[in-house]
């Protein structure tokens, strides 16, 4: 097989492969960081690790040939730079922790690991994961291998855009992505594959540069639902280190993806239809619903009434938080600090800080910071609490009358860089359908559905009742499976 | 018990009268921090105790410390207080370089004890109750050092992430009498009940005091508060400077701003920290990533069973069981290492001498308060400290209770016991301290201290009867000290007036 056909393969044909001993996994490996080299420009990864990943690689021929490999073992992946990896630079895409070289691994890596992943390096993504485009990366935007149809660069979705950009370019088998607001679902939607966001609390957050504590949670992206499936239970479980982790035994997810959807009740929001969506998304939209009724399942008009909320309460929520996780970057024990001469502790954080984090980052923490304020705390962060409460119920409402919402994942296919990063509004509305799922803790997914008249993918977005990960991937896979989205972006920038 | 004058501060206007409450940093007895697995122990190397949660490092998260809060709900049962099976923290954030996450975990709304109370005991046997508002539990900040260098600070971490029980008083005090009760009072119920070591001089204990005055009966004035306090001394003389500094300021038609103070434990004054319009916006809000604290009633209940006797419920019992003075009962129970050297010594010397514990309790605890007490002070030591053991206490009282030893001969014992360390059986053993009950020996040295002294003896039978002391040491001298007084008493009455 030749390395770019390796470089195709799913991930369950490489495992398939790898047991059947068609290809060794330092072959696959050697594919892959052959298509990191060449795919340089996309800008996808902070750091590189072939070593590593060679001799990972090898451990996993070993474990193979013992007959002892771990479900993933010999899978080349990449790891979001939020992740801290042991022995590996972790800087969140900011200065402020550039240098800064974890002494321990994230539980979730720690997980993929342990099943025999190979890491290829450390992808690329928005600072802090704070953006929605991947444009706020103190190291240079990521680009989307999708192109416009004048050749014009795109982004690749955010804050997982890195993550995003390498699968949909061939460059990994599959990513982890962390999912605050949409960061998993809408980077997927933007490149053309599939991503899953599980309940909050199935994932650890240990190890994990924490943006919103409440609403940050880990999850796999990869080229097909089923690649998901297998990634999400190696990287799932509780964890006695994260005391938001849920002590429940992990599903075989895989074992979902059986393709009977009969009886299944499918809901509609009638509030995502919002205003100035474009006709071909509302086409695609109208396409899923007709893909899961000719699967047999039904299809029911449902109601989530505090949907125009979802954005505001997420924008009071997530910053809040943010303004006190990043507090501890103070340049006092890692990462950049700014001394000016002459300076005080207070001259030496705000040099550090002013000089460490991005525009974004300093906005989300102005914000946050205004909120919780004295004087506006009750009308901003309790008050937003409180429609948070009335989101989930929303939902809870709902899925006494449907098992799965059916949603566009984005409102638009993905854009130009610069086209909304002046406006930071415009760039919030693009999380519009994603943030719902988010401030309810609930499964979601994005699932490559159709292209745009430029030829740009579009994804559709399936949110699950808490827990339910298996009914969220199964429904997943029949649109997959129905909407046969083999499009590929043209590798460009393979010279 | 007479009703003493209230405490007042005499100003150039009148009498004011000073407010008092008391916000308690108390360290959790643990072995390991409230959200981390570092450990707790006082005085390691800096650095040292220092877990990747307590030094904030990226991707870090907090998890409870089961043993935490079960310290603070027995202090809460200990304060009689309500016990919340549902609490929350939250997250105060501030910036300083010893403070590694930029905020401190803490439980602001909710805490985990509400209401309880603590009866003082103050001079002259009076109690009063001052009422408990709330206990928290909350992080311990690092420690910043700034006189290592010139042009650098340090920062030492293992005190990050130490639990701390805020316990927080109503303001019911109105001395400094009643404050410094207070604050030993309620280092005892911790010590007693093992949840605090009270070592205020290494930090595990320190008080934020607050203060105001006002005309009696007038309502609460503004108040001020001073900081870290860390002496039963300091706190004292802290609100005795504060209640003149305000007086004197309300007096001259001045306003008191509410402000945080500092106590200057060396020019005995208090001075301005930081206004009340400086002070911190805290931005306080619900840690996420902590669940709320809920426990069941099975858990209260089993941390109630773990309580040991309470010191007042112990006191009540040496004044009604054994039968102890008042004065004894609160000196034994004041700290819960004398009362554990008391009863064990009780034990011992009841066991000795096949009685119950009420009949050696009187001279067990006059022995202790008196002697041992007397001799440890000399000594500068402390009760655990002291060179002699319950047991060898009990076998001291126990040969004075079956009259081996005289009180003379027990002091000169206990005297050796001190120097050497050897038993008191031993003791008299060696050196053949043993009282002399002979009624042959002792008729002989009377008969010779009458013989040689026939003036004396002509004096004492003309009515001088005062010279009985005379004949009285005169025998004991030629017996060397050892005869039994009763006997020698009884003895030289015969002899003379026979």
């Amino acid at each position: 097989m030749s390395a770019t056909d390796l470089t195709e393969l799913t991930v369950a044909e490489m495992r398939d492969g790898l047991k059947a001993k068609r290809f060794s996994a330092v072959e696959l490996t050697q594919a892959h960081i052959r298509a990191m080299e060449q795919a340089r420009v996309l800008n996808a990864f902070i750091v590189e690790t072939p070593e590593l990943a060679l001799e990972q690689a090898k451990a996993a021929d070993a474990a193979i040939a013992r007959g002892e490999a771990g479900p993933l073992a010999g899978i080349p992946l990449g790891i979001k730079d939020l992740f801290c990896t042991k022995g590996v630079q972790t800087t969140a895409a900011s200065k402020i922790l550039e240098g800064f070289v974890p002494t321990y691994e994230s539980t979730v890596s720690a997980n993929l690991l342990r099943d025999g992943a190979v890491m290829l390096g450390k992808l690329n993504l928005d600072q802090f994961a704070m953006g929605s485009s991947n444009e706020t990366s103190a190291f240079g935007n990521v680009l989307n291998p999708w192109r416009g149809k004048n050749g014009e660069h795109l982004v690749p979705g955010g804050s997982s855009g890195g993550s995003s950009s390498a699968v949909a370019a061939r460059i990994v088998a599959a990513a982890t992505g962390t999912d605050t607001g949409g960061s998993i679902r809408q980077p997927a939607a933007f490149t053309g594959i599939s991503g899953i966001k599980p309940t909050y609390g199935r994932c650890s957050r240990w190890g994990i540069v924490a943006f919103a504590s409440s609403l940050d949670q880990a999850g796999p992206m990869a080229r097909t639902i089923q690649d998901c499936a297998i990634l999400l239970k190696s990287m799932c479980g509780f964890d006695p280190k994260d005391s938001t982790s849920l002590d429940l035994p992990v599903p075989d997810f895989e074992k979902a993806l059986t393709g009977d959807i009969r009886g299944l009740k499918v809901g509609i929001p009638k509030e995502y239809r919002v205003d100035g969506m474009p006709a071909e998304i509302e086409a695609l939209w109208q396409k899923g619903m007709d893909w899961l009724k000719a699967a047999g399942a039904e299809i029911v008009d449902i109601s989530l009434p505090h949907t125009q909320y979802a954005l505001p309460t997420y924008y009071i929520v997530a910053p809040a938080e943010a303004s006190s996780n990043l507090a501890r970057y103070d340049g006092v024990r890692y990462g950049l600090r700014v001394v000016p001469e002459n300076g005080s502790l207070i001259d030496m954080y705000e040099a550090t800080r002013a000089a460490g984090f991005g525009r974004e980052v300093k906005r989300r923490i102005m914000i946050g910071t205004y909120v919780l304020s004295a004087g506006y705390y009750d009308a901003y962060y309790v008050k937003a609490q409180k429609v948070r409460a009335l989101i989930a119920q929303d939902f809870e409402n709902a899925y006494k009358s449907c098992d799965v919402i059916l949603t566009p994942t984005a409102p638009s296919a993905a854009f130009a860089f610069g086209a909304k990063s002046a406006d930071p509004l415009s760039m919030y509305l693009n999380d519009v359908f994603t943030v719902p799922a988010s401030l309810a803790g609930l499964p979601a997914l994005s699932v490559p559905a159709g292209v745009d008249a430029d030829g740009l993918p579009l994804g559709l977005h399936l949110i699950g009742r808490k827990l339910d990960e298996e009914t969220v991937l199964k429904v997943g896979h029949v649109i997959e499976q129905a909407a046969q989205f083999t499009a590929k972006p043209e590798k460009w920038w393979v010279k | 018990m007479s009703e003493t004058k209230p405490y007042r501060i005499h100003g150039a206007t009148g009498d004011w009268e000073v407010v008092i409450g008391m916000e308690v940093h108390a360290q959790v007895i643990s072995n390991a921090k409230l959200f981390s697995g570092a450990a707790t122990a006082f005085g390691a190397e800096p650095n040292a105790q220092v877990s990747l949660v307590d030094a904030a490092m990226p991707g870090m998260l907090p998890v409870i410390n089961g043993e935490c809060v079960r310290q603070a709900v027995r202090t809460g049962l200990a304060l009689g207080a309500q016990i919340n099976k549902w609490s929350r923290f939250d997250r105060k954030n501030y910036f300083y370089a010893d403070l590694p996450q930029g905020y401190q975990i803490s439980q602001f709304q909710y805490p985990v004890v509400g209401e309880g109370e603590i009866v003082l005991d103050l001079e002259g046997g009076r109690t009063k109750t001052v009422g408990i508002e709330r206990i928290h539990l909350e992080q311990d900040a690092g420690k910043s050092i700034h006189d290592q260098s010139p042009t650098r600070s340090y920062v030492d971490l293992n005190r990050s992430g130490v639990a701390l029980m805020e316990i927080v008083s109503k303001p019911d005090m109105r001395s400094p009498e009643e404050a410094g009760a207070y604050l030993r009072k309620l280092r005892t119920i911790l010590r007693y009940i093992g949840t605090c070591d009270g070592n205020m001089e290494e930090g595990s204990m320190r008080a934020d005091v607050n203060v105001s005055v006002r005309r009696p009966g007038e309502p609460f004035g503004t108040r001020c508060e001073i900081k870290n306090v860390n002496s039963v001394r300091f706190v004292m003389a802290a609100i005795e400077y504060e209640a003149r500094r305000q007086v004197d300021i309300l007096e001259d038609g001045g306003t008191i701003d509410q402000e945080t103070r500092l106590f200057d434990n060396v020019k005995f004054e208090t001075r301005s920290l930081r206004s009340k319009e400086e002070a911190h916006d805290y931005r306080y809000f619900p840690d996420p990533d902590l669940l709320p604290l809920e426990f069941d009633d099975a858990f209260i209940e089993e941390c109630r069973a773990s309580l040991p006797e309470l010191p007042d419920a112990k006191k009540q019992r040496f004044i009604d069981e054994l039968g102890l003075s008042e004065y004894n009962a609160s000196v034994l129970t004041a700290e819960k290492e004398t009362a554990d050297y008391f009863e064990a010594l009780l034990a011992e010397a009841a066991k000795k001498q096949g009685k119950s514990l009420a009949d050696v309790a009187r001279p067990a605890s006059n022995w202790v308060t008196s002697d041992l007490f007397g001799a440890l002070n000399k000594l500068g030591k402390s009760i655990e400290e002291s060179p002699i053991s319950p047991a060898q206490g009990a076998e001291l009282i126990s040969l004075i209770a079956d009259g081996t030893l005289s009180g003379r001969l027990a002091k000169d014992v206990f005297e050796i016991m001190l120097e050497t360390g050897k038993g008191a059986a031993e003791i008299v053993e060696e050196r053949g301290l043993k009282q002399v009950s002979d009624t042959g020996a002792i008729e002989a040295a009377i008969a010779k201290v009458l013989a040689d002294n026939p003036d004396s003896v002509e004096a004492y039978k003309g009515g001088k009867d005062k010279l009985f002391g005379f004949f009285v040491g005169q025998t004991m001298k030629a017996m060397g000290g050892k005869a039994n007084p009763a006997v020698v008493n009884e003895l030289l009455k015969k002899a003379l007036n026979g």
